[in-house]
């Protein structure tokens, strides 16, 4: 078995523009759920919303790529707006079963035959990267020799995902140490109490929830770019979940949660799919076929992601960078 | 803010004079719905029901301006939901109420709290992981980088921020939180949870506070600087309505008690005029409560509630 091949390949996609796509979409729930307590399970909503925009827009229409991308994130926000005026007055859940409701809805509409001839049904659409990959600057591999390394239109979506990724921690920094994001938490904590102090609660809520959208439309985006291609399959349910882990892993309500956590996510993931793999390949397999065969290897990461998630919900429930004593509090 | 002339947001008190309003009640009927020289607030018909129960049915009443007034009333009276309803927190069915003159009716709650009626809870709402000097800083009113686009750029707010950071420390070294000011507020105790909700309050400088049972749940020695804090609210030129159960605190430090039963005011007066007041010993007390019952009498109060449970049946129908 080739370990350092493996941890390299492993690295490869903990910095790859898979994990940068899935730390946007976090970024965009840990605005939601980490600072204001907002329980959006339909994250990958937003993402169809803003990826299959700039898709169509290009592909379907002919338009041009970067009105696609402008469209993309003004219709993301419009669904923010279109799912919390009926929601965000009344309790937490209800946001939660209308934001899962409304993915599924879009992930069935844009796959129907109905709108085949936009949306290219459960085939999606292809052939709408040319501006984007026009600008692409590199050429040949791209990486650290002998660490990691990429394909140059893979390092050039993944370059340019991380950057949106930091600008997007820059502007969640920014917010969040200012009163505006004050008030958010404080709704998280107690809504009435920050009514009753003479704030605005529903528009804050609104504002959060269109942010977060934002942001999730931009990650759907960047995920379109990156697969170079678009279908439904990209946006169902599990894709919010994996956001959601990312987010836990990190830590909610911290900056660079999302960062860390998609590393670390996206890192172990492949690690652990790499690792059964070659431990069961060949004819001499360090595992004994009698215990494990290859087929079985491929779901192996799944159930140790899953053991690992409980152990660090029980262990450490704040993420990597929560605060303990933030901890302490919800015992009492 | 229209407290901002008279009131200090900080220190001890400053000796306003509130005798002149104290005497102006001497004046006033003990009867409920009395008229008031001076009303900052003036209720009426604001009633409220929950399916078939009227919660609160007040025909008319007004609240003194500076001086304390304190909302007693049995459990069930009603006194929260009139609180809720006064403040934007639930919408009654019919009736009217003013704050200085201008309809609160239909105004939301924060814009309530806006206009300078700030209220506290009963079950106490603090911020828990936010810390003491967050929770403070959250009830300032006016902050510009509590808007959106100016929220990412400090050079906006961050002068106000200061000068918000001073007003809540001074509160904190008032109501003896100032250790806290680092920790979460979570981690506070009861009492000192209380303390903090009302200092919170304070930092929106309201001209009438509501404090909704203030005294719930604190240990006795806290109870008196609690008391304390409550008067030097009175001192500083501001209103305060609170309703509670505890009658010491009541007889204590109230200028004028508003007493509820049954979603009905049913008497007013100053302390020790009201706890004396037939009507209101009955309503906590159960108006046979000093008979025997004899057959006579059990039959009369069923004839009593059947004539009632009647009365009732022909308003429905």
């Amino acid at each position: 078995m080739d370990l350092h091949s493996i941890l390299s390949q492993a690295l490869q996609q903990g910095l790859g523009p898979v994990a940068a796509v899935y730390c946007l979409a976090a970024i965009g729930l840990n605005v939601h759920f980490g600072y204001t307590g907002l329980l959006n399970f339909g994250q990958a909503g937003f993402m169809a919303v803003g990826g299959y925009a700039i898709a169509s827009f290009v592909a379907t229409w002919g338009l041009s790529f970067w009105l696609g991308a402008l469209i993309g994130l003004v219709a993301s926000g419009l669904l923010a707006l279109l799912l919390g005026v009926p929601t965000l007055r009344l309790r937490a859940d209800y946001l939660a079963i209308v934001t899962i409701a409304a993915a599924e809805i879009i992930r069935q509409t844009i796959g129907s035959v109905t709108l085949l001839k936009y949306f290219g049904g459960q085939d999606g659409l292809q052939g709408f990267i040319g501006s984007f990959a026009d600008l692409n600057p590199f050429t040949g591999r791209v990486g650290i020799p002998g660490v990691v390394s990429w394909r140059p239109y893979d390092f050039w979506t993944l370059l340019v995902c991380w950057v949106m990724v930091a600008l997007c921690c820059l502007m969640v920094w920014a917010l969040m140490r200012s009163p505006w994001g004050r008030v958010l938490k404080g709704i998280r904590e107690d809504e009435d109490a920050v009514r009753s102090l003479g704030k605005n609660v529903y528009a804050y809520k609104m504002q959060s929830l269109m942010i977060g959208g934002l942001i999730g439309g931009l990650a759907g985006i960047m995920s379109a770019l990156q697969h170079s291609a678009i279908n439904p399959s990209f946006f169902a349910t599990d894709t919010t979940f994996f956001a959601y882990t990312v987010l836990l892993v990190g830590g909610a309500a911290r900056v660079l949660g999302p960062v860390a956590g998609t590393v670390i996510f996206w890192f172990l993931l492949s690690f652990l799919d790499l690792f059964f793999g070659a431990a069961t390949a060949g004819n001499h397999p360090l595992i004994p076929t009698a215990i494990m065969d290859d087929t079985q290897a491929s779901l192996m990461r799944f159930i140790f992601m899953g053991v690992s998630l409980m152990l660090l919900m029980v262990f450490r429930p704040q993420g990597i960078f929560g605060d303990r004593r933030e901890l302490a509090l919800d015992a009492r | 803010m229209p407290a901002d002339t008279t009131a200090p947001t900080t220190g001890t008190a400053t000796g306003v004079d509130v005798s002149a309003a104290r005497a102006a009640l001497r004046e006033v009927a003990h009867e409920p719905g009395a008229p008031k020289p001076d009303p900052i607030v003036v209720v009426d018909g604001v009633r409220r029901t929950f399916g078939g129960l009227t919660a609160v049915d007040v025909d008319h009443v007004e609240i003194q301006r500076g001086v304390i007034t304190g909302l007693i009333g049995p459990n069930g009276a009603g006194k929260t939901t009139f609180f809720n309803l006064l403040t934007g927190f639930d919408r009654p069915d019919a009736g009217d109420w003013s704050f200085n003159g201008s309809s609160l009716r239909g105004v939301p709650a924060y814009r309530v709290a806006r206009r300078g009626m700030v209220r506290t809870f009963q079950l106490t709402k603090v911020l828990s992981r936010l810390t003491v000097l967050e929770n403070m800083r959250v009830g300032a009113t006016g902050q510009h980088g509590e808007s959106l686009l100016k929220a990412m750029f400090a050079p906006f707010w961050r002068s106000q921020e200061s000068d918000n950071t001073a007003k809540a420390d001074g509160l904190l070294e008032r109501f003896l939180l100032i250790k806290k000011r680092e920790d979460f507020a979570g981690s506070l105790s009861g009492g000192q949870r209380k303390l903090l909700e009302m200092a919170r309050a304070l930092m929106a400088d309201p001209e009438l506070v509501m404090l909704d049972e203030p005294m719930a749940g604190v240990n006795p020695a806290l109870k008196q600087s609690l008391l304390g804090h409550v008067k030097s609210l009175r001192d500083e030129g501001r209103t305060v309505l609170f309703v509670e159960h505890d009658m010491d605190m009541v007889r204590d430090i109230s200028d004028w008690v508003i007493v509820m039963a049954q979603g009905k005011v049913i008497a007013e007066g100053p302390p020790h005029s009201v706890m004396g007041d037939q009507r209101v010993i009955d309503a906590y007390l159960g108006s046979h409560h000093d008979q025997d019952l004899t057959p006579e009498l059990d039959e009369e109060i069923m004839a009593e509630a059947q004539a009632e449970i009647e009365d009732e049946g022909e308003h429905r129908g």
